[in-house]
């Protein structure tokens, strides 16, 4: 089969669509695969109808590739491809309409408020930041609503912090959410097809858990896989996990983050198009699911060309 | 005969290989600091052709003339081709030497040339020179910032990096003095001082010949090692030129490292270092570990090279050329940078180095300003503890002066949109002429432009 790799691309998570691209590329030609490797760029329509791949598999993260653009070109030119469709994509890549979606389902998520610069810069928004500490408390979390692998996210501690904690966020979105912090443990569930892949605990080693480089390289945070999880949490969490994929409307796979905390799981967010490097959580579920990363890719490959959502 | 089989997989050696857990567990400890950053990872991007990038150290190449450097690859292959393509000494040819010799007396040093050795690259300086005097958990001082090439090197043989504040006039060798007092108190000796005199990377300030004097002393009276890093000494733009440490120290407690890739090719790839004959016998041992020999083939041309005896005509056109550019991207700063930022204005090198007020840190500024296609160094890059992430490095060598504008408005637009964000955040009035700001900078420089 002709297999197109989309990756790379111009979103600020390019190094590591590099490396998922290039490692889903040799796990490919290993299958047996026509592999036609594209790093996306403004030719990316005329090579895609020049060579008629039979199916793209896109490992590309943050906007351009995750959000649903490159979902929806595929989709006009009719190539089946990897992962969500372009709607549902759009609704992983922002976190707003993501835990929007989320919580009109009845599952939840910490409570947030969402900003965009033009609340602050025309209407005063600054003023509403004061009553942060009775509606949220502290610490906060704040996030660009459109953004991966961690950037510009940052916690604030108290009052004083959150403007240049949104001053960073700002710098990858337009719009950002203002979180309440839950404190717990830090869980992954992958999904695969209409399939929950064991669930993924990151154990944070050194620094600060919100750290961007901490999740991509091996020796700062270590994964437990499958976690430590009783028999009630583990079904939670896959439970809660699973209503967050339906309600986004993923398909193929998607990772769902989620915190454990006293109360039971939280849902923080969606990842339409996981990480699928070395130090990648999908993976990591998949082979503690007996899936090596040969058959996790080829399963994919199936999943793309009959689609199938959690019935 | 069994017949060998055609390759199969042409584009990579081993289809696999990038499955890093089938290794991980084989990796040396000090592997782990060796890390792909994500500060890296953003820098991959300013390799698009639209980026103007005034994040690299590149110097100028483009005014070499061909005709010159064909005519000396021409005379190396008709004249000595066996011997340019054979190996050589460890220790490098006594004629590059002689070229060393030149390039070190235009400063003032005569060094013996068997005190010597003929580097790839001042890069590979540096880690011969840590190879040979750092044991893991050994301290290094060095300058805060420092040069961030300088960091995975220290970090890769598992020193203890301690950083001293630098100012206008360089290190703060009084900062030094009370630094060696308590690690003299805890019974750690440090192994060696690292430092960039002149024109520093990446903070564009020179140190002054009163704290040349004081380390020079220091480092006498306590026997202590300072390897000075001299990459940029004779690429000085206005003031007085200032003896290197060397010099001044003599040799004794003073390992030297200069390269030709500032004042000629970095492509080359020929630096050197010198160092007292104990240490230098180590560093040969280490370099000979290493790579055998440096490169036999750009020995010879840069031998051809200085036979031409144009080479200082060269570093006074590349003089030139940095002044003019410096001077335009000062002034670019001073039109497009808001009044609460600060940056150095060197005497010479390739960087000025700015401070942004503190509530903006300059990796998220990086990921904006990547969207306007232009690029910096984060601070953050010249520390090893998470410091300097208010300030950014800024290279003038390595694009025009048009260039210099356009990238320099690009950076002022979006610091202007975080200051104007920050003031709507906090309800602050915007002045047009805010107060200077002292403390929060990690360098306390005086304001461009002002009276120190």
């Amino acid at each position: 089969m002709k297999v197109a790799v989309l990756k790379g691309g111009r979103s600020l998570e390019r190094g590591v669509s590099l490396r998922s691209g290039a490692r889903v590329e040799d796990a490919l030609e290993r299958l047996g695969h026509e592999v036609l490797p594209i790093d996306v760029g403004s030719d990316l329509v005329e090579r895609l109808i020049a060579e008629r791949p039979d199916v793209a598999f896109v490992a590309m993260h943050g906007v351009g590739g995750e959000d649903g653009t490159v979902q929806e070109l595929l989709e006009i030119l009719g190539i089946p491809f990897t992962g969500p469709g372009a709607a549902a994509c759009a609704r992983c890549m922002d976190k707003v309409q993501a835990k929007d979606a989320i919580e009109l389902v009845g599952l939840p998520t910490p409570h947030w408020f969402a900003f965009n610069q033009t609340a602050f810069r025309e209407f005063g928004a600054g003023d509403a930041l004061g009553r942060l500490e009775k509606t949220l408390g502290f610490p906060l979390v704040v996030k660009p609503s459109r953004g991966g692998s961690s950037l510009g996210v940052r916690f604030a501690r108290s009052p004083v912090e959150v403007p240049q904690a949104l001053v960073s966020a700002f710098s990858y979105d337009d719009r950002v959410l203002l979180e309440r912090f839950v404190d717990g443990r830090e869980l992954a569930v992958s999904i695969l097809g209409d399939e929950p892949m064991p669930t993924v605990e990151a154990i944070l080693l050194e620094g600060d858990r919100y750290d961007f480089e901490a999740r991509y390289e091996i020796g700062r945070t270590r994964f437990a896989c499958p976690a430590e999880l009783s028999a009630e949490e583990e079904r939670a969490v896959t439970e809660a996990a699973a209503g967050a994929y339906r309600a986004l409307g993923c398909t193929g796979f998607a990772r769902v983050d989620l915190i454990l905390g006293d109360e039971g799981p939280w849902l923080l967010e969606a990842n339409a198009i996981p990480g699928l490097t070395d130090t990648s959580l999908l993976p990591q579920a998949a082979e503690a699911a007996g899936l090596s990363f040969e058959q996790l890719v080829e399963r994919i490959l199936d999943l793309a060309l009959s689609p199938q959502g959690i019935s | 005969m069994a017949e060998v089989p055609e390759p199969t997989h042409r584009r990579r050696s081993h289809a696999g290989t990038r499955d890093l857990e089938r290794y991980a567990g084989l990796f040396a400890e000090r592997t782990g600091v060796m890390r792909s950053s994500a500060m890296r990872d953003l820098m991959a991007i300013t390799a698009r052709p639209e980026v103007i990038s005034l994040a690299g150290g590149l110097p100028d190449t483009s005014t070499f003339p061909p005709q010159s450097f064909a005519a000396q690859m021409t005379r190396i292959a008709q004249e000595s081709a066996a011997k340019a393509l054979q190996y050589g000494p460890t220790e490098g040819f006594e004629e590059t030497k002689d070229c060393i010799l030149e390039v070190m007396g235009a400063e003032g040093m005569l060094p013996d040339p068997d005190d010597i050795i003929v580097t790839t690259g001042g890069q590979q300086a540096i880690d011969l020179v840590c190879k040979t005097l750092i044991d893991p958990g050994d301290v290094v001082i060095c300058e805060a910032p420092t040069y961030p090439g300088a960091i995975p090197t220290l970090c890769s043989y598992q020193a203890d990096v301690v950083q001293v504040e630098c100012d206008e006039d360089g290190m703060q060798v009084e900062v030094l003095e009370k630094l060696l007092d308590d690690l003299r108190s805890e019974g750690r000796r440090p192994k060696f001082v690292y430092s960039v005199p002149s024109f520093q990377n990446p903070a564009g300030v020179t140190m002054s010949l009163e704290r040349r004097r004081r380390l020079v002393e220091l480092a006498r009276a306590q026997e202590l090692l300072v390897v000075e890093d001299n990459p940029y000494g004779l690429l000085r733009y206005g003031g007085e030129p200032m003896p290197p440490l060397y010099q001044l120290d003599g040799g004794d407690f003073v390992i030297y490292l200069g390269t030709f890739s500032k004042i000629l090719s970095p492509g080359i790839r020929l630096g050197w270092a010198v160092a007292p004959p104990p240490v230098m016998e180590k560093i040969v041992l280490g370099k000979q570990a290493a790579d055998l020999c440096t490169s036999t083939l750009t020995q010879y041309f840069v031998r051809e090279y200085f036979a031409e005896r144009r080479w200082q005509h060269y570093v006074d056109d590349l003089v030139e050329i940095y002044r003019g550019r410096r001077d335009t991207m000062l002034e670019a700063l001073r039109d497009n940078f808001p009044a609460e930022a600060t940056w150095t204005e060197p005497d010479g090198g390739l960087f000025i180095w700015a401070t942004l007020p503190d509530y903006i840190d300059t990796s998220d500024l990086l990921a904006k300003a990547l969207r306007a296609d232009v690029a910096f160094v984060p601070g953050q890059a010249a520390y090893v503890d998470g410091r300097g992430s208010h300030s950014m490095r800024l290279n003038f060598s390595g694009v025009n002066e048009d260039e210099i504008r356009e990238g320099v408005r690009r950076i002022g637009k979006v610091i202007a949109e975080q200051v104007d964000l920050y003031g709507a955040l906090t309800g602050e009035q915007k002045q047009p002429e805010p107060e200077q700001q002292s403390a929060p900078n990690v360098l306390p420089f005086r304001k461009a432009g002002e009276a120190g």
